[in-house]
């Protein structure tokens, strides 16, 4: 994921502040990397190699750790954020369909963010609401009983969202991104 | 300074140290258990492979030859029904996810896999297990050996060689479950990541997942890894 502006200053920054107030013991690992994502959202390659230096451990066994446990995202959040439920009810009746038809349209595959930042993907197990199976939650609304079909008109109404946030940002800043 | 027992296996009386792990005092004494992840210097072995179990007298389970230390006066069968069953489904599971194409290896002829299989009497193949083979990309990025994860069994060798004899941790394991894999950070190619080509870690490897390029080079096996039978590799 290529990093914004400002950003890598941002990370070494938090890296360096996080690393202060901790001991920097192996164990000190977890709680570390959920320091650093409560405050950038993810955790970037650059801080897992700068904590991997601070603590003294392979940043082959901090990066085994941020992939093996599901609470740790390596990729930032996008501005709208999909989750599709593959429980066993969304599963039964074509989660994976779902999350395909998701990764088709966004371009990306589960786990990953658009590198214009604007969707990332993922995938959940269980929302709540078996009887809506396939459900996918869609920036904070369940959308139940999803289709392919269902997955196009969902896009198109992100896209139009933010063509229009787009249009509206225009002349204050001058955006120069796609 | 330690204490000498006797214990029995497979009704041979043996005398070795006290504290000893009945995985390595049964192999050195020609006695064959089958085993993947067994290291013998690791005091806390990871026990993962799950093809090491015994019976021992008077314990209600099988239990893994390479985490026990051996008692005096212990009584050990290394084979029987239960024994043979929880082996051969440890073992069908490491090759429902491992690429059978033995021809194409490097390893053939040469695979603890192979030699287990023999040992054991378990077919090579997929059988009651539905086989998932993942795809992919081999790393031949080092100049003299290539990885190919489809054949790795995840035994951790390599990691440790790295780690403890190399000292450089450039590989470990990642993610979870089905998905676990032994990786370099970030998931570069070997020759990008911190990787020093020492190569350690190509000599432990039981299967073909880290070989040589050139196959006249080959690996320095441990002859322990093979069953009596088998001429060392």
């Amino acid at each position: 994921m290529q990093l914004l502006k400002d950003e890598k200053e941002q990370i070494l920054a938090c890296v360096a502040e996080v690393l202060k107030s901790n001991s920097k013991n192996r164990e000190d690992l977890i709680p570390i990397l959920q320091k650093i994502q409560a405050i950038i959202g993810y955790l970037p390659e650059l801080a897992m190699a700068k904590i991997a230096e601070g603590l003294h451990v392979p940043a082959a066994d901090v990066y085994g750790l941020a992939t093996f446990y599901n609470q740790f995202r390596l990729n930032p959040p996008g501005k709208h954020q999909v989750k599709v439920c593959l429980g066993t009810a969304c599963y039964m009746v074509g989660g994976t369909i779902v999350l395909e038809s998701f990764e088709r349209r966004m371009e990306i595959r589960e786990g990953e963010t658009s590198p214009d930042r604007l969707y990332s993907l993922e995938r959940v197990a269980c929302v709540g609401c078996c009887t809506m199976a396939p459900v996918a939650v869609v920036d904070e609304v369940v959308e139940g009983k999803v289709t392919p079909t269902r997955v196009d008109g969902i896009m198109l109404a992100l896209n139009e969202a933010n063509n229009q946030n787009a249009e509206k940002q225009k002349p204050e800043q001058d955006g120069g991104k796609a | 300074m330690s204490t000498s027992v006797t214990v029995t296996i497979d009704d041979r009386q043996i005398k070795a140290r006290a504290g000893e792990k009945l995985l390595w005092v049964a192999l050195e004494n020609g006695i064959y258990i089958p085993h993947l992840c067994a290291i013998k210097e690791e005091s806390r072995p990871n026990a993962s492979c799950r093809l090491c179990f015994v019976e021992i007298e008077g314990v209600d389970r099988p239990v893994t030859s390479c985490t026990r230390p051996i008692e005096e006066g212990m009584v050990v069968k290394t084979r029987s029904l239960r024994v043979d069953r929880l082996v051969k489904t440890a073992f069908e599971l490491i090759l429902s996810d491992h690429n059978l194409k033995c021809r194409e290896c490097p390893a053939n002829r040469n695979c603890v896999l192979q030699a287990i299989a023999k040992e054991r009497r378990i077919k090579l193949r997929y059988d009651r297990f539905k086989p998932i083979v993942r795809e992919f990309a081999l790393d031949d990025s080092p100049a003299e050996f290539a990885f190919d994860r489809s054949r790795c069994v995840l035994c951790g060798k390599c990691i440790r060689a790295d780690r403890e004899e190399a000292k450089i941790g450039a590989i470990g394991f990642a993610r979870r479950g089905i998905n676990r894999v032994v990786t370099t950070f970030k998931d570069l190619p070997l020759a990008e990541s911190i990787c020093t080509e020492c190569m350690l870690c190509v000599d432990v490897c039981p299967v073909g997942a880290l070989y040589y390029k050139k196959s006249q080079r080959q690996k320095k096996g441990n002859p322990l890894d093979y069953p009596g039978n088998k001429s060392s590799g």
